[in-house]
C-alpha cells in the first residue's frame, strides 16, 4: 500500500519534471530572461508608478545616478525615505547589468534600441502609453521574461 | 479549563470587535489628529471636505509636472475610480476611502505621497491644514 503510494508520488514528480524540462526547451527561443526583482522594497516602491525594472537592465553607474536623482525622477518628484532608498540602491547595484553608465534610460541603451527598431507610431498607442511600459507588449516582463515578438 | 476557554473566547471576541471598529478608521483618525495638532493656529477650527475637494480638483499652477495641474489629473475627477499615472499608464488604486479602505492608514506612506505629489502638482509642500482637508474630503467619499 505504502509502496504503491510512493510509486505514484514518484511517477507524478517525474512527469512534472519532464513537463518543466520540455516547457523550458520550448520557451528558450521565445523568451529573453532577466533575473527577477527579489527585493521587497524595490518591488513595492518602484512598482507603484511603473513596472519595477529588473536590476540587470541597467549598469550600476546608471542605477546610482537614478537613486541620486529621485527628487527629479524623469521630471517628477519621487523622493523616498533615506533608509528605503538605501535598501533599493543596494539591491539594484548588486545585481546590475551591463551597458552605458552615462545613460539612465533603459530605452536609450544600445541593446534596447537594437531590439526595438520599429515604427514610432507604436509608442503613441494608448495601451502602450510609454516606452517604459514593457508589459504592454511583453506580458510577462514583470517576472523578467521578455517575450520576443 | 473553563477559565482558559473563557479567556480564549474573550480574546477572540476582543480582536473581532477591535477589527470591526477599526478597519483603518482608527489609524486614519490618528493621522488626522496629527495634522490637526500641526495645523493648530488661532484660526484653525476643523478640517473641511469642501476645501479638500477644491484642492483635489484644482487646477493649480506652478507644479513641477506640467501635465498634472490637479490631483484629479491622475486620480480622475471621481476619486472612487481607478486612476492612471499620467506618463507610465500604471493603474492607481482609488483615493476614496469607500472604494479603498486602506487609504490614509499608514502615516509613513501618507507623508511619502504628500511629500512628492504636492511638489509635482502645486510646486510646493502642502500645509498640515491642506493635508487634513484632503484626507477629510476623501474619507467622506
Amino acid at each position: 500500500m505504502l509502496s504503491d503510494l510512493h510509486f505514484r508520488v514518484l511517477t507524478g514528480a517525474a512527469a512534472v519534471a519532464l513537463l518543466a524540462l520540455s516547457a523550458g526547451a520550448a520557451r528558450a527561443g521565445e523568451f529573453e530572461r532577466v533575473s527577477p526583482v527579489t527585493d521587497a522594497f524595490t518591488r513595492k516602491e518602484c512598482g507603484e508608478c511603473h513596472m519595477a525594472f529588473q536590476p540587470g537592465l541597467l549598469p550600476a553607474a546608471s542605477w546610482i545616478r537614478i537613486m541620486d536623482g529621485l527628487q527629479n525622477h524623469f521630471g517628477e518628484n519621487a523622493n523616498l525615505p533615506s533608509d528605503t532608498a538605501a535598501a533599493i540602491r543596494k539591491s539594484l547595484t548588486q545585481a546590475a547589468g551591463r551597458g552605458d553608465g552615462s545613460l539612465i534610460r533603459i530605452t536609450e541603451q544600445r541593446w534596447w534600441l537594437r531590439k526595438h527598431d520599429f515604427a514610432p507610431s507604436i509608442w503613441s498607442r494608448r495601451t502602450v502609453a510609454a516606452k517604459s511600459n514593457c508589459e504592454a507588449c511583453h506580458r510577462t516582463a514583470a517576472q523578467g521574461l521578455y517575450e520576443d515578438d | 479549563m473553563k477559565t482558559i476557554l473563557f479567556l480564549a473566547a474573550s480574546v477572540a471576541l476582543g480582536t473581532g470587535v477591535a477589527l470591526a471598529a477599526s478597519g483603518g478608521d482608527a489609524e486614519r483618525a490618528r493621522i488626522l489628529d496629527g495634522y490637526a495638532a500641526q495645523a493648530k493656529a488661532p484660526d484653525f477650527t476643523r478640517f473641511s471636505a469642501e476645501r479638500g475637494q477644491a484642492l483635489y480638483l484644482g487646477p493649480h499652477a506652478g507644479g513641477k509636472v506640467a501635465d498634472t495641474p490637479a490631483c484629479a489629473s491622475c486620480h480622475t475627477r471621481d476619486p472612487a475610480g481607478t486612476g492612471r499615472h499620467y506618463k507610465t499608464g500604471r493603474d492607481i488604486l482609488p483615493m476614496a476611502v469607500s472604494a479603498n479602505p486602506k487609504r490614509f492608514t499608514d502615516p509613513a506612506e501618507v507623508e511619502k505621497r504628500f511629500g512628492r505629489d504636492c511638489f509635482n502638482v502645486l510646486g510646493r509642500a502642502c500645509t498640515a491644514l491642506e493635508k487634513g482637508d484632503f484626507i477629510t474630503f476623501l474619507s467622506n467619499r
